[in-house]
C-alpha cells in the first residue's frame, strides 16, 4: 500500500524532473516547439501522455511563438499550463510572453539556459532567461534536479495565487543540470494534491457560457493603471514566495529559503554572489577559503524577478565587499545581476566595495578553482584600496583577440 | 471614482459600441444578385458578420457596419461582388 507520506527516489537529470513535476502538478495543457536542450523535457511528457500517467493535452505547434499562444489560449480558459524552451525558442517567443503576462495569466515555464547565436551554441548562458526580465514574468532559477522539481510546484502555487496570478519561468543550466542526472525524491501524487489544489476560477476566463473578448484596446486614461496592477502583483508576489516555499517546507521536509539562498553568510565580512548551477562550485570555494580564514559566504539568486530587494539589502547591508560572478554580459554595459544588485544597494544607501566578474559564457566551465581565482583577486584588490574591481572578463583568452 | 479597473482588459459583447464602422469604408461591396449562385461564402468569411440573407436567401450588405475589407469580393466563386470606391 503507497502512503501520502512515500517518496520514490529517482536518478533524474533537471529536464526528467521538470516533467515529473508538471505531471504531479497535473498539468492539463502542454504545448511545446522542441530546441535542444529542453526537448527531453517535453519527450517525458509525451510518453507520460501516451503511457496514461498524465491526463494532458498535448498541442503540437511549427513554433515557440505558436507554442506560447497556445498556453495563453489555454490558460484563459482556467487549464493549468505548462510549457518549456530554450534560447531561440524563447526569444521567438518573446512578444507572446508580454502577452501572457498582461492577460495575468499563471503559465508555468521551464526556460533550460542556452547561449544566443551567432556563434551557435546550445551550451549554458544566462542571456536568454534575463532578457525577459522586464516582461512581467516572475523568473525563477534552479541549482539542481531537486530544486528544479521543488520549483516547478512552488511556482504554480505562486503564480496562481490571486494577489500575483502572472505567468512564471523556471530556469536551470543547459547540460551541467539538464542532462546530468542525480538522485531525486519524488514525491507522491497525494501530497501534491494537498499542496497545489486545482487552479482556482478567476473573474475573466474564457467561457463560450459567458463570452467575453480579451487583451481589448486601453487608451492612454487607464493603460498605465494596468502596468501598475501587474507591478502590484510582483510586488505582493515577493511575500507569496517566501511563504510557499515554508509551507512546501513544512510538507515536503526541504525549503530553500526564500528567494535567495544563503550559505555561511551572517558572519560574513564578504559575500559571493551567483545564479543557477555553478553555484556548488562557488559553495566549495567558500569553504576552501573559511579553511584559510577569510570569512566569506555565498549569496545564491534563486528569483530574479521580482528582485530580491530587502533580501539582498538585508544580506549585504554589513558586508565589506561584494563579488558578483555571472554567465552574462549586458552589452553596453556589464553582468545584469552586478547592475542590479549595485542599484538596489545604491537606493538604499548601502556602498560596500564591489568587484564583478562576467565568467562561462558559452557554456565555458566555472570550476572551484576558478572562483578561487577570482575571489583571491577581489580580495587582494580591495586590500590594496580599490573599492571597484571589475567587471572583467574572466578567462578571456586576450591572446586570440586581434 | 466608483468604477474599478480588472487586472486585464476584458469586453462583453455589445452592439456597436464603437459606432457605425461602415464609415471607415472606402471600397464599397456591390452584389450582382444574377451572378449570385446563394452559396454563402460571402457570409462565411464576413470578419464583421455585416453580411445577411432575404427571404429567397440572396445575400445583402450591411453598409452600417461592412468596412469595405473585401474579402467576400475576393472569396465570392462567381464574381458576383465588385469593389466599387465610395464617393467623396
Amino acid at each position: 500500500m503507497t502512503s501520502r507520506m512515500d517518496v520514490k527516489k529517482l536518478v533524474l537529470t533537471s529536464n526528467y524532473a521538470a516533467a515529473y513535476a508538471a505531471k504531479l502538478a497535473r498539468a492539463e495543457i502542454i504545448s511545446a516547439y522542441p530546441i535542444t536542450p529542453q526537448t527531453t523535457v517535453v519527450e517525458k511528457l509525451a510518453e507520460f501522455i501516451e503511457r496514461g500517467e498524465l491526463k494532458a493535452k498535448m498541442i503540437r505547434v511549427e513554433s515557440e511563438h505558436s507554442a506560447m499562444a497556445a498556453c495563453i489560449g489555454a490558460s484563459a480558459t482556467g487549464a493549468r499550463v505548462f510549457t518549456a524552451t530554450s534560447s531561440h525558442g524563447l526569444l521567438y517567443m518573446y512578444e507572446m510572453l508580454w502577452w501572457a503576462a498582461g492577460a495575468r495569466l499563471p503559465i508555468v515555464m521551464g526556460v533550460v539556459t542556452r547561449a544566443i547565436a551567432p556563434p551557435w551554441n546550445i551550451w549554458t548562458e544566462h542571456a536568454d532567461i534575463l532578457s525577459p526580465r522586464d516582461s512581467g514574468w516572475l523568473i525563477f532559477f534552479a541549482e539542481s534536479a531537486q530544486e528544479v522539481l521543488d520549483m516547478i510546484l512552488q511556482a504554480y502555487k505562486v503564480a496562481e495565487n490571486e494577489q500575483v496570478l502572472l505567468p512564471v519561468m523556471v530556469g536551470w543550466d543547459a547540460f551541467i543540470s539538464s542532462h546530468t542526472a542525480e538522485p531525486v525524491d519524488v514525491p507522491s501524487q497525494e501530497i501534491v494534491d494537498e499542496f497545489l489544489p486545482p487552479r482556482k476560477s478567476a473573474a475573466f476566463l474564457l467561457d463560450v457560457k459567458d463570452p467575453v473578448s480579451h487583451g481589448n484596446l486601453v487608451f492612454p486614461d487607464f493603460y498605465m493603471e494596468f502596468r501598475y496592477l501587474m507591478q502590484r502583483g510582483m510586488e505582493s508576489a515577493r511575500d507569496i514566495i517566501r511563504k510557499v516555499d515554508e509551507e512546501f517546507g513544512k510538507i515536503f521536509g526541504r525549503h530553500y529559503g526564500g528567494l535567495i539562498e544563503k550559505y555561511r553568510c551572517d558572519d560574513a565580512e564578504y559575500a559571493l554572489i551567483t545564479l543557477g548551477g555553478s553555484s556548488g562550485d562557488a559553495r566549495e570555494a567558500v569553504d576552501k577559503l573559511r579553511e584559510n580564514g577569510v570569512k566569506i559566504g555565498l549569496c545564491r539568486i534563486r528569483v530574479i524577478r521580482p528582485f530580491p530587494v530587502q533580501d539582498v539589502v538585508e544580506c549585504l547591508s554589513n558586508k565589506e565587499g561584494v563579488i558578483v560572478v555571472e554567465r552574462d554580459i549586458s552589452m553596453g554595459l556589464c553582468g545584469v545581476l552586478a547592475t542590479e544588485i549595485a542599484s538596489v544597494l545604491f537606493m538604499n544607501g548601502i556602498q560596500p566595495k564591489f568587484a564583478s566578474f562576467i565568467a562561462g559564457l558559452g557554456g565555458r566551465e566555472v570550476s572551484v578553482e576558478d572562483f578561487l581565482k577570482m575571489l583571491d583577486f577581489s580580495l587582494k584588490e580591495f586590500q590594496r584600496g580599490n573599492k571597484r574591481v571589475g567587471p572583467h572578463w574572466y578567462g578571456v583568452k586576450e591572446e586570440v583577440i586581434p | 471614482m466608483s468604477f474599478k479597473v480588472p487586472l486585464t482588459p476584458i469586453s462583453r459583447p455589445a452592439k456597436a459600441s464603437v459606432g457605425k464602422t461602415g464609415l471607415w469604408r472606402f471600397l464599397k461591396p456591390v452584389i450582382e444578385l444574377k451572378k449570385c449562385k446563394k452559396c454563402g461564402l460571402c457570409w462565411m468569411y464576413c470578419p464583421d458578420i455585416a453580411v445577411t440573407f432575404d427571404e429567397m436567401g440572396f445575400p445583402h450588405i450591411n453598409y452600417d457596419f461592412c468596412k469595405g475589407c473585401g474579402i467576400c469580393a475576393n472569396e465570392c466563386p462567381t464574381g458576383a461582388i465588385k469593389m466599387v470606391r465610395e464617393g467623396l
